[in-house]
């Protein structure tokens, strides 16, 4: 019997993911819930189970292809022996990687063609599979491959579903519309690259798309500008020096220093709303929930957990949540409703040596603290040269809601918290 | 005990024995009843195919008279009524017979008689032999047809005042023939009696011919027809006929009012149309609802509003034409069987069978501006065609109708040689949602007269190639 291998569902926002790997090839032998290919959406990799045993009887997607949720990916003949699989290597990123731009999304072949070289499977299943989503009449075809815009993504109101010329047309035209409100993209390019044959070309994974998109997106809405100070994290880190294994022992948690920025940020954010809030169309949106994101450096690129409600949390509690999200998105475990939404958000480039930035926005919110390195520095205490840990703070905001005053505050109030940590036990 | 049937079709034309037929290939017991005595209603007997057997002799004879010598055949070509009338009979003999046929294939039962329905579920039958049979059934589809309409003030005795019944079997070609009614009826009759030597007067209550047809081709169409000799005489209606010596007197007045005239003809064809036929099938005492053309009326499932007992073809609302009831018989049947079937009234396509031939589908230009459907218009006439000037029939042009913002085809229009085989490309584009686009990139073999609707249709967005 032959089983579809389907795009599952996941979560309420995504409804296309790009493929980005096949981990078996046709005639390769599965058993049930064996990762078979991954998916990259927006914001996770998704890997999709083998919804039983048997053999892979046909790959109907390439790898590069943007598929709709539900759609079929490929089948599986359930029962049937299959080869072994070389999957261990195939999943090897490595290994893979070069794979990624081979195969560019041909519109008109997505399910239809199909290799015939291995026919494991019994011919019952091409008939049950729908061709229609993939037969174009011929000015679908035509405006498909003068636009780039696949009729998969339209929906269909010709016979039976079928996507029409009308259909495609006004597709575009949405698409047109979303794109005016957007200024024009830098022209790119065309014709040969001079030294093209010292260079390498790689499709953009999604991921990496949907990050330029945001951030570009950010840059073109908020009024962004940054404004600096600096802390001396003398008491926070004799604090920690302090407490760090009795912490640890009691918490099961390291005590690290992300703990007290957020407790520090938090304090302020109550004091500062604005710095909490977000524009919606003409209207500001105060949110009386603390939701931060902490951004994770991740091998595929940056991605942003959300710590919710952070301000009902104690430091140990926070301190574990962060741990825990930087674990689960290096073994890309994240779930996707742990990357939605966020009030305010936290970025640390000192992890990497940086000594100042300035953070991009992360859209809707309206402001980010960057966090940099701490570096022995000579400072002026009560007259006299002294060494301290010190540390550059920063913080990017959207002028439009955040006025320059309450900026500067913001980051003072976060530098006196951090001076004094007591302040954070008092609430003053 | 009475028959038990599933469905009982009342009509034996091409919505009912039709009807019988899917219903039998969907495993349903049916009985097909009609009074005729021969099966295929007005189409087969006394409609389309008689009438399309003499339009097709008839313009042989014309075609050996006035088309083979100029292309360099020399003939001479004699009248034989009767062998012309034999071949006709011939044919209507032969599909009736193909009509039995399928239904006895399809086991479906024939009944030859009076079908009325005496309650929902139940139909009494009065046979050839006056004897009754009862049937019972679960349902009861009347597909009952349509009669000639009456024109007030002149009994129709197919002798002198015929129908198109009569016209299709008169004995001699009259000297004149004046038709009442210049719709598709009248005007393909009159042509197969013009051609074969009548003078032939079109008399029509309208300020146009084929009312209903797109007015840029009916208005080019006159003037063909005009040309081949045929007679108009528009906006003007018939209050009477008699019977003055040797020859029939026709009385006229203009149709907004006026001094009356006379015509003298030696026939008179009366076709100003068809009504629906619902008499004497016990629909009144069984309760089921006429409207006020005395059409059954019914809803989108061809239901009345009596459990039980639907209704499709001509006696129901729509074009009556063969074709439409067939599709409502289908849709009928399988929708009676728990399936989706579903009649596009949009993509059903019409023909007048003169010569040259005119065939429609879709929207006219008067209906899409009067709906306010903004419209791009593409036109080629068969002049610029290859094969219609081998043929040496390069009257008429093909007009595609496509909406002005998605391109979806709205309708086409042909008049030319084989327009009626032409449409069908586009009822499928309409069928389909297709735009014209779609039909302009679709290839058409060269030489044919198809490549005339496939340029039409490249006119829409401007790129027509030959011409």
């Amino acid at each position: 019997m032959t089983i579809q291998i389907r795009v599952p569902a996941m979560g309420e926002s995504v409804t296309e993911a790009t493929v980005a790997r096949w981990f078996k090839k046709e005639g390769d032998a599965v058993a049930r819930d064996e990762p078979v290919l991954e998916l990259e959406t927006d914001k996770v990799t998704v890997e999709v189970p083998a919804p039983a045993d048997g053999a892979i009887e046909s790959i109907d997607v390439k790898e590069g292809s943007t598929v709709q949720v539900g759609a079929v990916l490929g089948a599986i003949a359930e029962g049937k022996a299959g080869k072994p699989s070389a999957s261990a290597a195939v999943r090897n990123p490595d290994a893979a990687a070069p794979k990624v731009e081979a195969p560019t999304p041909k519109l008109s072949s997505a399910g239809a063609s199909k290799p015939v070289a291995e026919p494991v499977a019994e011919p019952v299943a091409s008939a049950a599979k729908p061709q229609w989503n993939v037969t174009m009449v011929p000015s679908v075809r035509r405006i498909a491959e003068e636009s780039g815009l696949s009729p998969a993504q339209v929906s269909g109101t010709g016979k039976d579903g079928r996507v029409t010329k009308g259909d495609m047309l006004a597709a575009l035209e949405a698409r047109a519309a979303q794109r005016a409100t957007q200024p024009t993209p830098v022209e790119i390019p065309t014709g040969p690259r001079p030294r093209a044959d010292r260079e390498e070309r790689m499709k953009m994974s999604r991921l990496r798309r949907t990050i330029a998109l945001r951030l570009k997106e950010s840059q073109n809405t908020a009024a962004q500008l940054t404004t600096f100070n600096e802390v001396d994290m003398s008491d926070v880190m004799r604090l920690r020096a302090e407490y760090k294994e009795s912490f640890e022992k009691k918490h099961g948690v390291r005590l690290g220093f992300m703990g007290f920025f957020v407790k520090a940020c938090i304090a302020v954010l109550k004091e500062l709303p604005n710095v909490n809030a977000e524009i919606e169309g003409d209207d500001i949106v105060y949110k009386h929930y603390y939701d931060i994101g902490v951004a994770v450096s991740t091998e595929r690129g940056l991605i942003v957990p959300v710590v919710r409600d952070v301000d009902e949390l104690s430091l140990a509690q926070i301190e574990a949540a962060i741990a825990d999200f930087g674990t689960r998105a290096r073994d890309n475990k994240l779930k996707l409703e742990e990357l939605q939404g966020g009030t305010f958000t936290i970025s640390n480039g000192g992890v990497f040596g940086s000594l100042m930035s300035t953070p991009i926005l992360n859209a809707p919110q309206s402001g980010i603290l960057g966090m940099h390195k701490i570096q022995p520095r000579p400072v002026a205490i009560d007259n006299k040269v002294e060494i301290r840990p010190m540390m550059y703070l920063a913080l990017s905001y959207d002028h439009r809601l955040v006025d320059g005053r309450e900026a500067v505050t913001f980051l003072v109030r976060v530098k006196e918290n951090l001076e004094d940590p007591q302040r954070l036990l008092l609430d003053v | 005990m009475a028959d038990q049937f599933d469905v009982v079709v009342i009509g034996g034309g091409p919505g009912g024995y039709n009807a019988a037929i899917r219903a039998g290939q969907l495993g349903l017991k049916s009985a097909c009843i009609d009074k005729r005595g021969q099966f295929g209603g007005t189409c087969l007997n006394v409609g389309c195919i008689p009438s399309k057997a003499l339009l097709y002799t008839s313009e042989l004879y014309e075609e050996a008279r006035e088309k083979l010598p100029k292309l360099g055949i020399k003939t001479s070509a004699e009248l034989d009524l009767a062998g012309m009338m034999a071949h006709k009979t011939k044919v209507v003999g032969e599909l009736t017979k193909g009509v039995e046929f399928l239904l006895k294939k399809n086991r479906s039962e024939a009944i030859v008689g009076e079908a009325r329905i005496a309650s929902p579920g139940k139909v009494e039958v009065k046979l050839k032999d006056g004897s009754p049979r009862t049937l019972e059934t679960k349902h009861i589809v009347i597909a009952t047809g349509s009669d000639v309409a009456p024109l007030l003030g002149v009994s129709i005795n197919e002798e002198r005042i015929v129908s198109s019944t009569g016209a299709l079997s008169l004995k001699d070609v009259p000297k004149r023939l004046l038709v009442v009614g210049a719709g598709y009826i009248g005007l393909e009759l009159g042509s197969v009696w013009r051609r074969l030597g009548s003078e032939v007067t079109v008399v029509e209550f309208l300020d146009r011919i084929t009312p209903g047809l797109d007015g840029e081709i009916a208005k080019q169409f006159q003037r063909i027809l005009s040309r081949q000799g045929m007679r108009f005489q528009l906006s003007t209606k018939v209050t009477g006929v008699q019977k003055k010596g040797d020859s029939m007197s026709v009385t006229l007045e203009p149709a907004a009012g006026g001094a009356q005239s006379t015509i003298e003809t030696d026939i008179v064809l009366v076709a100003i149309g068809r009504i629906p036929y619902t008499e004497c099938l016990g629909l009144a005492e069984v309760g089921v609802q006429l409207d006020s053309k005395r059409r059954v009326i019914t809803d989108a499932h061809f239901r009345t509003n009596v459990e039980g007992i639907r209704a499709i073809g001509d006696c129901r609302e729509g074009a009556m034409l063969a074709h439409k009831a067939e599709d409502e018989a289908v849709a009928c049947i399988e929708n009676i069987a728990g399936r989706a079937g579903h009649v596009n009234y949009d993509a059903i396509p019409a023909v007048v069978y003169t010569h040259p031939e005119v065939a429609s589908v879709g929207k006219t230009e008067e209906e899409l501006k009067a709906a306010g459907v903004e419209y791009k218009i593409g036109k080629f006439p068969f002049t610029a065609n290859a094969r219609a000037k081998t043929i040496a029939a390069t009257e008429g042009f093909a007009k595609v109708l496509a909406d002005a913002k998605n391109d979806r085809v709205l309708g086409v229009h042909i008049m030319g040689a084989e327009a009626g085989n032409l449409i069908q490309e586009a009822a499928f584009a309409i069928e389909m949602r297709a735009a014209s686009e779609d039909i302009a990139r679709t290839s058409h073999a060269h030489p044919t007269l198809t490549e005339a609707v496939r340029q039409a249709a490249m006119g829409v967005e401007g790129w027509t190639m030959q011409m």
